[in-house]
């Protein structure tokens, strides 16, 4: 997001805070497509993602005075995202999704196994990512498609600026064994 | 010895913690170069640097491949909106008004009417001094009294209570919001040169008055300038 952008943000922040509606319509028309995916990553459900979007924009409605500028608004939205996803999964008693639970999530299609044999690594990439553990997850998706710094993820995620790059870590030799014992082997570790 | 580790029963390097962020721009500039000058002298760290810009690929097209959420979220939120309890639209104080003010600047904005006001000041110098130089040694006049004129005009209740301030460099946003307050004065226009227009709450004073209190404001510790101005 460039710096203009973010700027922009702050002074829609400072409307929204003052009541304006517009204000909380162009905020929307530029986030909430990023807070839906990065809700559906967590809580893997259509339905409770959309549902975490209305949740996490009403919170910026109603605390938008009290934001400080201390983070990028995008970098606010994503840690209340977050926030909304974990206590709708601790909600939920019908699916326990708990991270332990994540990680052994079946996917429905084609396992990595088969994905090779189709020789689209690609694809077993993707289907490997979506078997990491939330922890792993997130981490992966903050810093590689949300574009989130160190610090920005320690803020989100609520952990020291060392540990989130050890997770990261930890998280691509993950996905790297994950793609190993589906016979992709790409030369690290 | 090089950046990269090559078991994984080996803590990783700082260097290669970083290489994600590399991939996605984010690091910052030392970091960057950092990065940079170690990728070019060890191999090994560049494959890992190739396998992560893989990574990084797949997570982007995953996550768009997650689509966009349905006009049910947004027709949702703003239902919810309108169920809030109205905020209340009481006008904003003298301190918001001027928080606000600048809040819409931009740092580079804010730095250019500073930098504009002193070359403002500058050029009026320059305009001044060339008039008078233009106009020479003024010719000796002996004040009279015009018996067509009224002695004793009364100015009456002037209209308009607006005045250009320029604040001190080093005034400090309290203090210029106490200031206000203590005028009873708004900022309502902030782009002419560095110069703040501020406009005065009391309409009832006469031009005398009006006088002293511009004359009381350019004496304030804070306040470089202040004159009038319709």
């Amino acid at each position: 997001m460039s710096a203009t952008q973010a700027a922009s943000d702050d002074v829609l922040i400072v409307r929204i805070a003052q009541g304006d509606r517009l204000a909380m319509q162009v905020l929307y028309g530029r986030h909430h497509v990023r807070v839906f995916r990065f809700g559906m990553r967590l809580v893997r459900d259509e339905q409770l993602a959309e549902d975490l979007i209305s949740e996490v924009f009403l919170d910026v409605w109603r605390q938008a005075g009290k934001f400080e500028g201390r983070s990028a608004v995008s970098t606010w939205l994503l840690a209340i995202t977050r926030f909304k996803a974990l206590s709708a999964l601790r909600r939920r008693k019908d699916v326990e999704l708990d991270e332990k639970a994540a990680d052994t999530i079946e996917d429905s299609s084609d396992n990595p196994e088969v994905t090779v044999q189709k020789k689209d690594t690609g694809s077993a990439l993707r289907k490997c990512l979506s078997k990491l553990t939330a922890e792993h997850r997130e981490i992966i998706d903050l810093v590689y498609y949300h574009e989130k710094s160190v610090e920005e993820v320690a803020g989100i995620v609520g952990i020291p600026e060392n540990t989130v790059k050890t997770r990261l870590f930890y998280a691509r030799k993950k996905l790297a064994e994950l793609l190993k014992e589906s016979g992709i082997e790409r030369g690290w570790p | 010895m090089a950046a990269s580790k090559n078991t994984m029963q080996k803590e990783p390097s700082e260097v290669e913690l970083l290489l994600p962020w590399h991939a996605a721009g984010t690091l910052n500039a030392r970091d960057s170069r950092k990065v940079d000058e170690a990728l070019a002298r060890d191999p090994e760290l560049a494959r890992q640097y190739a396998v992560i810009r893989e990574e990084y690929a797949e997570t982007i097209d995953l996550n768009e491949s997650l689509g966009a959420p349905s006009a049910r979220a947004m027709q949702k939120l703003f239902a919810a909106i309108d169920a809030e309890p109205a905020r209340q639209s009481r006008p904003l104080s003298v301190a918001s008004r001027f928080t606000g003010f600048f809040a819409s600047l931009s740092p580079r904005t804010l730095a250019w009417s500073a930098s504009l006001g002193a070359l403002a000041l500058v050029l009026q110098a320059g305009v001044i001094g060339a008039v008078l130089m233009k106009r020479g040694p003024a010719p000796f006049e002996v004040a009279s009294l015009n018996d067509n004129e009224s002695n004793t005009r009364d100015p009456g209740p002037i209209t308009s209570l607006h005045a250009l301030v320029r604040f001190a460099p080093d005034a400090r946003l309290s203090e210029i919001t106490s200031l206000l307050d203590k005028y009873q004065a708004t900022i309502v226009d902030g782009s002419t040169g560095g110069m703040f227009r501020l406009q005065f709450a009391n309409w009832t004073m006469s031009r005398d008055e009006f006088s002293n209190l511009l004359k009381r404001l350019q004496r304030e510790k804070i306040v470089s300038l202040a004159v009038p101005t319709p």
